[in-house]
């Protein structure tokens, strides 16, 4: 039962209960109209400290789409956040009034606070360089229906492995389905961080391979996970003009990979994935933003504890 | 020799890992305190060859199960009317909250104040501990005891 549950990290939900979603989702995109009064008189609040294009619209969108309405804010400046209200009071505050809470949060473990301080679900929308979990609800559906499966895979993660919050939520909740593979391609100075190593990877004795070049890796994978350098995550902006342009995925190099590859991106790209990609079928990155929406609408008729027996 | 006398009531931190007990003392901010306590550096052990001892008279309501952090091999004796009345032994903690300081800039406490510092332990053999909120590890051996908190320091704060 997901319903008044909190989403702050992708081990939060069972396997079983991410299958229940995935399987909501999937009708819901057959025919979106049985779903647009569910939610009717319901109110999300969308707290974003850090700015965002697909996750915050999509959430919005996914609530409009089911019939509720959205309040909320869209950079910290303009909150009470600017006056240095904590991140506790804000979420007390907002879960007086809205039925679900989404959070994004430049700072790591945000959402977890917000969590502690009110009894109305959180959702984290992305939390610094550490976790964005409803990213993953979006890859794994884009994954399964491709693939047909989640097991019995081999992905490969390329780019910014350490502050890719995305990164690290995708790894964490594909550590769960049997023989899944990783090859890291990355800088050194982007490895994925101790953490996700110790307790992701080696506690599970799950198989990895860390390599420099994209062409060591381009045809030996299933799925080609590309994310950006990204600026903000920076502390200093040398090290980032160093390393922003580390890959580029071209037609060049896709003509290695096998014509079963499949490529995502969490967006926004810059520069790592050639606009020449686009055109070619094996990238999904935009039918996985497209999936982004109706796996959240899901999400929130699972939190809301909104049955599918209510749909007309 | 040096002779320090048994107490009548209190705690005695015993078989101290020698040179451990200095920290002790700053963790538990008794160092400043108006307790009379003795401290003994580098005393005698059949088991331990040296070990330090702190023996801290007229308090017995200490929450002393941290201690395990700085030195599991440390044992902590209540006395009540000179004798033994309770006898605990300390273990690596597998929860700890304001003890460490996450020391990640981009962690959530670095800006939210009331925040407890909460970390879990996943290694008891590395003393590695993981920061609830933004999962960075930290070891407990080598230079850790310069990041344990005080005691002091706790009391500004709201704990769990």
């Amino acid at each position: 039962m997901l319903k008044g549950r909190s989403l702050l990290e992708p081990m939060d939900f069972s396997l079983e209960e991410l299958e229940d979603i995935f399987a909501l989702a999937k009708e819901i995109m057959k025919e979106p109209a049985k779903y647009i009064h569910v939610a009717d008189g319901k109110l999300l609040a969308t707290l974003f400290y850090e700015p965002s294009t697909r996750t915050r619209f999509s959430f919005e969108a996914a609530m409009l789409r089911l019939g509720g309405q959205v309040i909320g804010f869209s950079e910290a400046n303009s909150s009470s956040a600017a006056k240095g209200e904590s991140i506790a009071d804000t979420v007390r505050t907002v879960g007086c009034y809205a039925d679900l809470i989404v959070m994004r949060h430049p700072k790591e473990g945000a959402p977890r606070i917000g969590a502690g301080a009110s009894d109305v679900p959180m959702i984290n929308a992305g939390d610094g360089g550490h976790q964005h979990p409803t990213q993953t609800l979006t890859d794994l559906l884009t994954i399964q229906c491709d693939k047909g499966r989640l097991d019995n895979l081999t992905i490969g993660i390329c780019g910014d492995l350490k502050f890719g919050r995305t990164v690290h939520s995708l790894m964490k909740a594909m550590s769960r389905y049997k023989n899944i593979r990783f090859i890291l391609i990355s800088p050194e100075e982007l490895m994925i961080p101790d953490y996700v190593r110790k307790e992701v990877l080696e506690k599970n004795n799950i198989f990895f391979e860390e390599v420099r070049r994209l062409e060591e890796a381009i045809d030996r994978v299933d799925v080609l996970y590309m994310t950006r350098v990204q600026k903000e995550r920076f502390f200093n902006e040398e090290d980032y003009v160093r390393l922003k342009d580390s890959y580029i995925l071209d037609a060049e190099k896709m003509e290695k990979a096998s014509k079963d590859m499949i490529i995502l991106h969490p967006l926004p790209r810059v520069n790592e994935i050639a606009v020449e990609v686009d055109k070619d079928p094996r990238a999904l990155y935009f039918e996985q933003a497209k999936k982004g929406m109706f796996v959240r609408m899901a999400l929130i008729m699972k939190l809301l504890g909104i049955e599918e027996g209510s749909v007309n | 020799m040096l002779v320090i006398n048994s107490i009548e009531r209190g705690i005695v931190i015993d078989h101290i890992t020698a040179g451990l007990g200095a920290r002790i003392l700053n963790y538990l901010d008794i160092d400043t305190s108006k307790y009379t306590i003795a401290f003994i550096m580098n005393a005698e052990s059949a088991t331990r060859g040296r070990k330090d001892v702190i023996k801290i008279k007229d308090v017995v309501d200490l929450n002393l199960t941290d201690l395990g952090l700085i030195d599991p091999h440390a044992t902590v004796n209540i006395i009540e009317d000179h004798k033994v009345a309770k006898k605990i032994k300390l273990e690596i903690p597998e929860k700890v909250v304001n003890i460490i300081r996450c020391k990640n800039p981009r962690c959530v406490t670095s800006v939210e104040k009331a925040a407890p510092h909460i970390f879990h332990l996943i290694d008891p053999e590395t003393m590695e501990y993981r920061c609830e909120y933004c999962d960075d590890i930290v070891s407990m051996k080598g230079d850790w005891q310069h990041d344990i908190m005080r005691k002091e320091w706790l009391r500004t704060k709201s704990c769990e």
